[in-house]
């Protein structure tokens, strides 16, 4: 016997997979988060009650001079200073070329990126986005989570960065690093470190008595 | 007439012992036994030991009056013996919250900056170096924690190596409790695994007991120095302990349970360390432990650990 589909079950079954389709694709891929929530995520943290700890609003670096003023306090200058009467060398920092005059001893050693990568040719109080926004000191993070996505996503779940303070918000609030707390910016690799608190108990000095044996006879073989 | 046994009824013991007076000795000399036992205690009386501490009952057992009492005499035992004011408050467990803590190993450099923040914050002991957390140097690849170095002295982090903090897991079927012959350690609603320094006899089984080494003997009565000693202290964890008791990582109950960071996460420089509770779906812990491959030290023991590790992709 031959079985007849009718023709309207086809569009039926048709229109379910394309209404299936589109809903699988938006569960893919949400619609594109607005720009101004990320800043708010990133650059102001979830909570009022969290404050990253030393890039207060308005914060801008200024270049060591060498000198000492009045006080004895290191005078710095800030980057206008000098950068409002130069023209920007788009090539420096990248493979080799840096600066001959200014900056002496400043690590270059960042993916190989141009100054002007993250630096704004146009007012150097400020950071450059991708695409050319300004970014204040204060929000680097936004700056460097355009290229360091899961750095940036633990942070945003505080798996990765030092923080002080309470872990129950509503009982006090937390301090948190930002990126450039513990990362140098133009060499951010961490750097290796001396480790301190040296352990003296039991387990240590068994260790060590078991390692001196172990030297004392290297071709005996070994058992614990 | 025939003399019948019974108009004599004491015909043998004459000058002799009569049973009522044998009964009468062994009921004495039972007496006298038992009497010795029960007060036996007191022949163990030491000059350091007072009467309000010998009298005191198990943790769980004091009212809230008993409790103020102890503490009392606790702050000003230790005024005298060190002129220090501390403050030692009986931090209870929050409703609705079970601590939980993850360490990120791809983050950790095995700086130790941890394992001392623990030393300082704890009342640990100068002279001995002690601290609740241990920091394993691993070979990359290999989770076999007898292999594991303690005492490694060079720059960190060792390419070739990664680093395993380790301190108690908070278990949630803790074989240190299972073993405990008095009581003295238990686990409290939070999941902290705690010691009453007061009740604790320092048979040691619980060390034996622990998978993890996670507990330490107060083989002397831990000397810290006046100036350094943290004042702000919690009855079941970071007061000054006697000798001859038993400790371990209680999360720094005395900050946790007031909603702050333990110190060691504090001291962490890298951000490796993960606090929170595990009952809040909000949480940070819980974020971890939904988003990360996250594993536990030992699983096959069967103990049910409250601490966590992981690596990032």
């Amino acid at each position: 016997m031959k079985r007849r589909t009718p023709i309207y079950a086809l569009f039926a079954v048709l229109a379910l997979a394309a209404a299936g389709g589109q809903w699988m694709l938006t569960r893919a891929r949400p619609a594109a988060a607005d720009h101004s929530t990320v800043v708010a995520r990133i650059a102001v943290p979830a909570s009022k009650a969290e404050v990253p700890s030393n890039r207060p609003p308005g914060y801008r670096p200024q270049v060591a001079t060498g000198v000492v003023d009045y006080h004895g306090n290191a005078a710095g200058v800030a980057c206008m200073t000098c950068h409002s009467t130069r023209t920007p060398n788009l090539k420096n920092g990248i493979a080799g070329v840096v600066p001959k005059d200014f900056h002496q001893g400043l690590a270059y050693a960042h993916g190989g990126q141009s100054c002007l990568s993250c630096h704004h040719a146009d007012d150097y109080g400020s950071l450059r986005l991708a695409d050319g926004r300004k970014a204040a000191f204060s929000e680097a993070q936004l700056l460097c989570a355009q290229c360091h996505g899961p750095q940036t996503r633990d942070y945003l779940h505080g798996s990765h960065g030092g923080m002080n303070g309470y872990w129950d918000k509503t009982k006090g609030a937390r301090t948190r690093n930002t990126c450039t707390d513990c990362h140098d910016p133009h060499a951010p690799a961490y750097p290796q470190w001396t480790p301190v608190f040296a352990p003296r108990d039991g387990g240590a000095r068994q260790q060590a008595t078991r390692e001196a044996a172990h030297a004392e006879t290297p071709n005996a073989s070994h058992h614990d | 007439m025939i003399e019948t046994p019974a108009q004599n009824p004491e015909p043998a013991n004459e000058g002799g012992m009569t049973r009522r007076t044998a009964l009468k000795a062994l009921g004495a000399t039972l007496g006298a036994a038992a009497f010795a036992q029960a007060i036996a205690p007191l022949t163990e009386w030491t000059d350091n030991l007072t009467i309000d501490e010998y009298l005191q009952k198990h943790y769980k057992e004091m009212s809230p009056v008993d409790m103020a009492m102890v503490i009392a005499r606790l702050q000003t035992e230790t005024k005298e013996e060190t002129g220090v004011d501390v403050h030692i408050g009986d931090y209870r467990p929050q409703p609705g919250v079970k601590f939980g803590y993850a360490l990120n190993l791809s983050v950790c450099v095995g700086c130790r900056r941890c394992a001392k923040a623990c030393h300082i914050e704890n009342n640990h002991d100068r002279p001995s170096g002690n601290s609740y957390i241990r920091v394993l140097e691993m070979q990359k690849g290999s989770l076999d924690l007898a292999k594991g170095r303690v005492n490694y002295d060079h720059a960190v982090p060792d390419k070739e190596k990664f680093y395993m903090p380790v301190q108690c897991q908070q278990c949630d079927k803790p074989p240190c409790v299972s073993v405990c012959p008095v009581e003295a350690t238990w686990k409290e609603k939070d999941g902290i695994v705690v010691v009453d320094y007061n009740w604790c006899i320092g048979c040691r089984y619980c060390e034996a007991a622990c998978p993890y080494h996670a507990r330490r003997f107060n083989w002397t009565k831990p000397q810290v120095p006046a100036a350094e000693i943290n004042p702000d202290q919690g009855y079941l964890s970071n007061r000054l302990r006697p000798q001859g008791v038993m400790e371990k990582c209680t999360f720094c109950l005395h900050r946790s349970r007031q909603g702050k960071l333990p110190a060691c996460l504090e001291a962490c420089p890298t951000g490796a360390r993960v606090f929170g509770n595990l009952l809040d779906p909000e949480s940070e812990i819980r974020w971890v432990l939904q988003n990360k491959r996250v594993f536990v030290l030992k699983e096959d023991v069967g103990t049910q650990p409250s601490f966590f590790y992981f690596f990032d992709e």
